[in-house]
């Protein structure tokens, strides 16, 4: 297996012969540019009009694939499979929904300048201390990156130290998102409970309902998706890159030869928590609500199907992924919903089974006969 | 209109039936009763009180209740509700009369005065506690706890005399030195305080507490140092003792949660901790064996009582089957990726959800709870088992030997051990590895289904009944540390009674959080559970 993976992996390609890479990122800001012109400046008569509805749902699909970016940077370079990265993304989504929440100030059901509206259904009286200072953009989005960061950190580094690796660290990863599935849940936490966060009103000052401000979004998300595309191509192909790789393929013989493997692990795997949670702060306002539903362990596990499907370790095979099976739930949630999830179980057999390097190993496998 | 007829209807059947019941003694008395001034009444009640006749005491109590109805045409006696749109919902209490509804208008409700009422509980007492049914005479007994008077002293001592029921003469006793509490006798208080101390019945607390109520100013209204000294010795031993209780239910509870959680961790302890494959489906294949018992029930909904002997092995055949197709369709080819088993396992489960949802209707299905699974064993007033966790505790114990033997004791179990140990000399020596396998990943799987019967009579049956049990089972399995079936055992009661111990002081959702995260950190600090195994080839 080692083997196998080192001598066709892309890692081995030269920076400028990162082909689909960059005819994506390309494709990427192409999308961007046309769907902005054609959201904006051509009228709704037009054919060639884009919908609100579908730059929503577009930038939705480019948060995923940030996400889904962040788990192939850890499975598919470092080999560790978290069953729990939808909290992550989940946590920094509930950062934005937090400084959203804030920005409706009296303009909520019950006009209380302070307290958003669950707390004062609650009979709270003041605001919780963790939610001061998300009145501040930037605190806010510090904090996006900061508390799943934060976490991942006490998580690996107690985990990667007592070298728990493998199945047992899915599992603990899934247990850890499940735990929060359920204090999210309770109203006593302060995040509105079952319901979440939702009703927002602007960002920025700017109004979420404007097309302008959903194709600033949606443009936003595709910039967040190449920098984090860059980021992750950097690292990857850097020494430490290598480091991750030999970790993967063979965990016992680096550290032997002298790497500090926990750390290297803990920091690849604090850096994919944070791509994570920008993600979920570019997720929330583009939907319009956070609930504790994000954190449900089937999410974390479907979303690890997405970098399988695309093909692990490669980066854009996990963006390819994202978008594809996120377009196939849209069209199977609306035309055949009873089917989604046969559908959805039978990628998972299938791909593990018949496409151990995903759709982008297909076309590898294309190029080198050809 | 509808109604008019109806009484119509009960009007005339209820003619035919005076002259057919005319010579039933209970109706010539119900008559009599009728016709009674209410001066005659009473002697009138002594008369029935002192009739050998069920009947007569349904009467007396509802005449206690005011719920007797006299109707106006023809005097005759009628036990009636008040029915929500003013109207009478009627019973005959000769049983002659099929129970009908019928205008308030035409009846005259028997008035009772105090005297009476003190006559009527008197008399249903004496009827009560002379009926040949213990639980009919411990029910007796306790009626008169709720409202004690010193007149039903004789009743008592003479049921005092009769009862060879240990319980209701215990409660015999209750009474009795309930009603000395009130007595003015410093000793006589005393001597009951003592025969009370440590009782668990509410009342008695409540009692007592009363002993030691105070007034505005905040003084005890019991004077008597000494009887006060004794009736708090007297609360602290119920409370103590009622503390013992809470205990031992608490844990009983945890010990009923650690049998569900033994029950469907252990197939999970087989496939994962012996075979090392993640099925992310165990839970699924859980939920199967619980709709079989549903459609088990089904099919023979005239023998309830049998369809779980039934349910287990159909469960069992059900799982297991689905688990050696899984095997073989898909884990065979994953053998030594366990990460990828995981993933396509899970798909499985997803089809499996999804399967049971458009067969069976999203919705939860209700599957019946036997007669002799149903009720609880009242062992004192504060402490009750349930005896559908008694006996799931005592069918996941079983369960738990017989693989124990299974594993330890028949060939099959050797060639599972020689897989699970070192799969190249298992095969030199000519065991058929890929069968065992089969075998093995069916085992667990069917030991799943069997856990699916048990659930089904705790938990609601529906599609996502095994996703809440699969995560918990990963949890017992590395807790108890992988491939060892008694850390397992361990591993599932421990975390049963711990998380029932924290509910009461946290909240049932809270608890589960710090189980939770007690085990995360539990499994960093060690890797590889309570109990290790220990020199495994890996």
């Amino acid at each position: 297996m080692a083997s196998h993976y080192v001598q066709s992996n892309p890692l081995f390609v030269k920076f400028a012969d990162d082909k689909w890479g960059n005819i994506l990122l390309i494709a990427i800001l192409l999308t961007t540019v046309i769907v902005a012109v054609g959201n904006l400046l051509v009228p709704p008569e037009s054919p060639f009009h884009v919908s609100t509805y579908m730059v929503t749902l577009l930038g939705k699909y480019l948060a995923f694939a940030l996400l889904a970016l962040s788990v192939d940077l850890i499975w598919g370079y470092a080999g560790i499979l978290s069953l729990g990265h939808g909290a992550f993304f989940a946590l920094g989504g509930y950062a934005m929904g937090m400084y959203l929440m804030r920005q409706i100030g009296d303009r909520g059901v019950y006009g209380n300048p302070d307290l958003p509206d669950f707390m004062v259904f609650l009979d709270w009286h003041e605001l919780p201390w963790y939610w001061s200072g998300f009145e501040s953009f930037g605190y806010a989005m510090l904090m996006v990156v900061l508390v799943p960061g934060l976490l991942a950190f006490i998580f690996g580094w107690l985990a990667f130290r007592s070298r728990v690796t493998g199945v047992y660290l899915s599992i603990i990863t899934q247990a850890l998102t499940y735990a929060l599935l359920l204090a999210f849940f309770r109203n006593e936490m302060g995040f509105g409970g079952n319901n979440g966060l939702t009703d927002f009103k602007d960002i920025l000052g700017y109004s979420l309902q404007s097309d302008a401000t959903r194709i600033a979004l949606f443009a936003a998300s595709a910039a967040a998706l190449v920098l984090g595309y860059l980021l992750c191509r950097w690292i990857t192909r850097s020494k430490l890159g290598r480091v991750l790789i030999a970790i993967r393929d063979a965990e016992d013989r680096t550290r032997f030869v002298g790497y500090k493997v926990e750390s290297y692990k803990l920091f690849v795997f604090v850096l994919s928590a944070a791509l994570a949670g920008v993600a979920g702060a570019l997720y929330v306002p583009q939907v319009g609500i956070i609930n504790p539903g994000e954190f449900s362990p089937l999410n974390s596990i479907e979303l690890v199907i997405w970098v399988a499907v695309g093909g692990r370790a490669t980066l854009f095979g996990a963006i390819v992924g994202a978008l594809l099976i996120n377009y196939c739930k849209t069209w199977f949630t609306g035309a055949l919903p009873e089917l989604w999830l046969f559908f959805l179980g039978a990628i998972f057999v299938l791909s593990t089974m018949f496409l151990p390097r995903g759709i982008v190993g297909l076309l590898h496998r294309k190029g080198e006969s050809s | 209109m509808l109604r008019l007829i109806v009484g119509l209807v009960l009007a005339c059947s209820i003619n035919n039936m005076v002259l057919a019941g005319g010579d039933d003694s209970l109706a010539v008395r119900l008559d009599a009763l009728a016709a009674a001034k209410l001066s005659k009444m009473p002697a009138q009640i002594d008369l029935l009180a002192g009739m050998d006749d069920p009947r007569a005491a349904v009467v007396l109590q509802a005449l206690l209740d005011g719920q007797l109805y006299a109707r106006k045409s023809d005097k005759r006696l009628f036990i009636a509700t008040p029915a929500a749109d003013k109207s009478l919902l009627l019973t005959d209490p000769l049983g002659l009369v099929q129970p009908g509804a019928a205008k308030k208008n035409e009846f005259k409700r028997i008035a009772v005065n105090n005297r009476m009422r003190s006559q009527l509980r008197y008399a249903i007492a004496r009827a009560n506690l002379q009926s040949p049914d213990p639980l009919q005479r411990q029910a007796a007994v306790l009626r008169l706890l709720d409202d004690l008077d010193p007149a039903v002293l004789v009743l008592l001592d003479e049921a005092a005399e009769d009862e060879s029921d240990e319980g209701v003469l215990g409660l015999v006793y209750i009474a009795r030195g309930m009603i000395a509490l009130d007595s003015d006798d410093r000793l006589e208080k005393m001597a009951a305080i003592e025969l009370l101390s440590g009782n668990l019945q509410p009342l008695v607390k409540n009692r007592l507490q009363q002993v030691l109520a105070r007034d505005d100013n905040g003084d005890l209204l019991e004077t008597d140092a000494v009887i006060v000294k004794k009736a708090r010795v007297a609360l602290a031993a119920i409370d103590s003792k009622a503390g013992v209780y809470k205990f031992l239910e608490t844990t009983f509870f945890g010990l009923s949660l650690g049998s569900v959680l033994l029950l469907s961790a252990i197939g999970l302890a087989i496939t994962f901790g012996v075979m090392g494959v993640i099925n992310m489906a165990h839970g699924e294949l859980i939920m199967l064996g619980a709709y079989t018992t549903y459609v088990v029930q089904l099919m023979m909904p005239d023998h309830l009582e049998y369809s779980l002997l039934v349910a287990v092995p159909a469960a069992f055949l059900v799982s297991g089957l689905v688990g050696v197709a899984i095997e073989r369709g898909i884990i065979q080819f994953l053998y030594g990726r366990p990460l990828e088993t995981l993933l396509a396992t899970f798909g499985v489960s997803l089809i499996l959800q999804q399967a049971v949802r458009s067969i069976f209707s999203p919705l939860n299905r209700s599957v019946a709870t036997p007669e002799w699974m149903s009720g609880a064993l009242q062992i004192n007033p504060v402490f009750a088992l349930t005896y559908n966790r008694m006996y799931i505790l005592v069918f996941a114990l079983i369960v738990f030997v017989l693989l124990l033997l299974l594993l330890k004791k028949t060939t099959l179990g050797l060639q599972f051990r020689a897989v699970a140990q070192n799969r190249a000399m298992a095969r030199a020596m000519g065991i058929r590895s890929q069968w065992v396998d089969a075998m093995t990943f069916g085992l667990g799987s069917g030991i799943a289904g069997i856990a699916g019967v048990a659930l089904s009579q705790l938990t609601n049956v529906g599609p996502n009944l095994g996703q809440a049990y699969i995560i918990d089972s990963f949890m017992v399995v590395v807790f108890g540390g992988v491939g060892n079936l008694w850390g397992t055992l361990v591993s599932a009661f421990s975390l049963g009674v711990a998380s029932k111990f924290v509910e009461p002081m946290a909240g049932a959702v809270l608890a589960k959080i710090l189980i939770l995260v007690f085990i995360i950190l539990f499994i960093q600090k060690n890797p590889r559970g309570l109990f290790p195994q220990q020199g495994r080839a890996e």
